[in-house]
């Protein structure tokens, strides 16, 4: 059993029209055992960001809690938001800054970026444990059901989704891989991140 | 001004004098206003930033994107901090993020031991997306500010009271460039030609070029913003 497996969960993202959804499970297990139904995977970086981190429960919160001290001090130094790109390049060089012992997670960054002309661009990514960033124009998938979600991914999603549509493509994509894994699943959180506000919903899933 | 004979006060970094002064960080500033006249001005489409060449052995890589100066004695350490950015966000530092640096650099010489405070002063013109073109000047001391034009070296008093008759929150880069050169001219020892001056722009991208530029994912760089003009292009603009 895979370090990478034993506390369970999924995250996806996916790109929209003017709009980036990002969701996970919320079950952290040890191995076969569940632990507790109610452990969130994603996290805000900023108002426009949302992170999830997939893998190992213990480095989950330890990056959670240093991604947050990195964007606090990029925050405080530029006196401005990070934007996406940005934060995508601080997580790998972080990451990869930990080669020979790394941390076991494997994130996914969702977000606006800004355009020179002023507007919003979806941005959606994903890495691997060693800060390997891999950029979609679709979407990403990461954890336990990431083989699951990839195929019912590929079979839902379509471009140019707006808020509503991607919500619904995303929470049947995740609720339907997440059944086929016993490692994911319990419920599920899902984001909807448009340039005027942040959309959560909780989603409830088969408890078996 | 502090005098030659500091008394007890002259050789320490770190105390301050009776009359709340640092001494040895006056002498840098001293150093600075026996420099070389540098200038700066911010257009409303670009910045221009001149200087007096004494020797010709200032090295300059005008080709790097840092965007550093035409005169910058530090420039190792600037490139030195540019890219350590870069190799954590992927992207260079804004100009003023990089100011910074530079003024950090310069204010631990002035507290450190076994060293001696910066006898520069530096003129720093850049563009970045988030604050447009500044231009900031740092001192030996650390302080930095952004000014919409300013001279420093010798005669920067003078050039200064010049460049406050002269200057308008509307000029053109163009007109920028000439006024630039007409500052240098007061007070410019010898003659003033292609080989004993240097002049350094920046040029605000459009929005396409920015677009074109590094957006998403792809790791593309940006088009550089900072140049310095050629010798030609130096002599054309003596000539007008």
């Amino acid at each position: 059993m895979s370090i990478m497996e034993h506390n369970g969960g999924s995250v996806i993202a996916m790109a929209g029209k003017d709009c980036v959804a990002i969701a996970s499970d919320l079950r952290l297990g040890a191995g076969a055992m569940t632990v507790a139904l109610n452990f969130e995977k994603i996290f805000p970086v900023t108002d426009r960001i949302y992170m999830g981190l997939t893998g190992l429960a213990t480095d989950i919160i330890t990056l959670r809690d240093r991604f947050r001290y990195l964007v606090n001090m990029f925050t405080i130094k530029e006196s401005r938001a990070i934007e996406p790109s940005t934060y995508a390049h601080l997580v790998s060089s972080t990451l990869y800054s930990r080669r020979f012992g790394p941390y076991f997670t494997e994130p996914v960054l969702a977000g606006l970026e800004r355009t020179p002309s002023g507007g919003f661009k979806p941005y959606i990514a994903g890495a691997d444990l060693i800060g390997c960033l891999n950029f979609a124009e679709d979407f990403i998938v990461a954890g336990t059901a990431s083989d699951k979600l990839f195929g019912v991914a590929e079979g839902l999603w379509e471009p140019d989704l707006g808020p509503e549509d991607l919500f619904e493509t995303i929470s049947q994509t995740l609720l339907n891989a997440v059944d086929r894994d016993a490692y994911s699943g319990w419920g599920a959180i899902v984001y909807i991140i448009t340039p005027e506000k942040v959309i959560t919903r909780t989603l409830k899933g088969r408890m078996d | 001004m502090a005098t030659a004979d500091g008394g007890a006060y002259s050789y320490s970094l770190t105390v301050f004098s009776p009359s709340g002064k640092l001494v040895q960080i006056e002498h840098a500033l001293a150093a600075v206003s026996q420099g070389t006249t540098s200038l700066g001005i911010k257009a409303s489409n670009g910045i221009v930033i001149a200087t007096e060449k004494k020797s010709s052995s200032i090295l300059i890589d005008d080709s790097m994107l840092e965007k550093v100066a035409v005169i910058c004695p530090n420039i190792g350490i600037a490139r030195k901090s540019a890219q350590a950015y870069w190799k954590i966000y992927g992207e260079y530092p804004p100009t003023r993020v990089l100011t910074q640096e530079i003024a950090t650099v310069m204010q631990k010489a002035t507290q450190s031991g076994g060293i001696r405070p910066y006898g520069v002063s530096l003129l720093v013109a850049g563009y970045d997306g988030n604050r447009g073109p500044t231009l900031y000047q740092v001192d030996p001391s650390g302080s930095f500010w952004a000014w919409k034009a300013s001279a420093i070296g010798k005669n920067m008093t003078n050039a200064k009271t010049f460049l406050e008759k002269r200057y308008n929150d509307d000029i053109s880069l163009e007109d920028a460039i000439h006024t630039a050169l007409l500052t240098l001219k007061e007070g410019f020892e010898g003659q003033m030609t292609e080989k004993t001056i240097e002049i350094g722009v920046v040029t605000v991208p459009t929005v396409a070029e920015l677009e074109e530029g590094k957006i998403g994912g792809t790791t593309g760089r940006v088009k550089p913003t900072f140049r310095k003009l050629t010798e030609e292009e130096v002599r054309d603009y003596l000539a007008l």
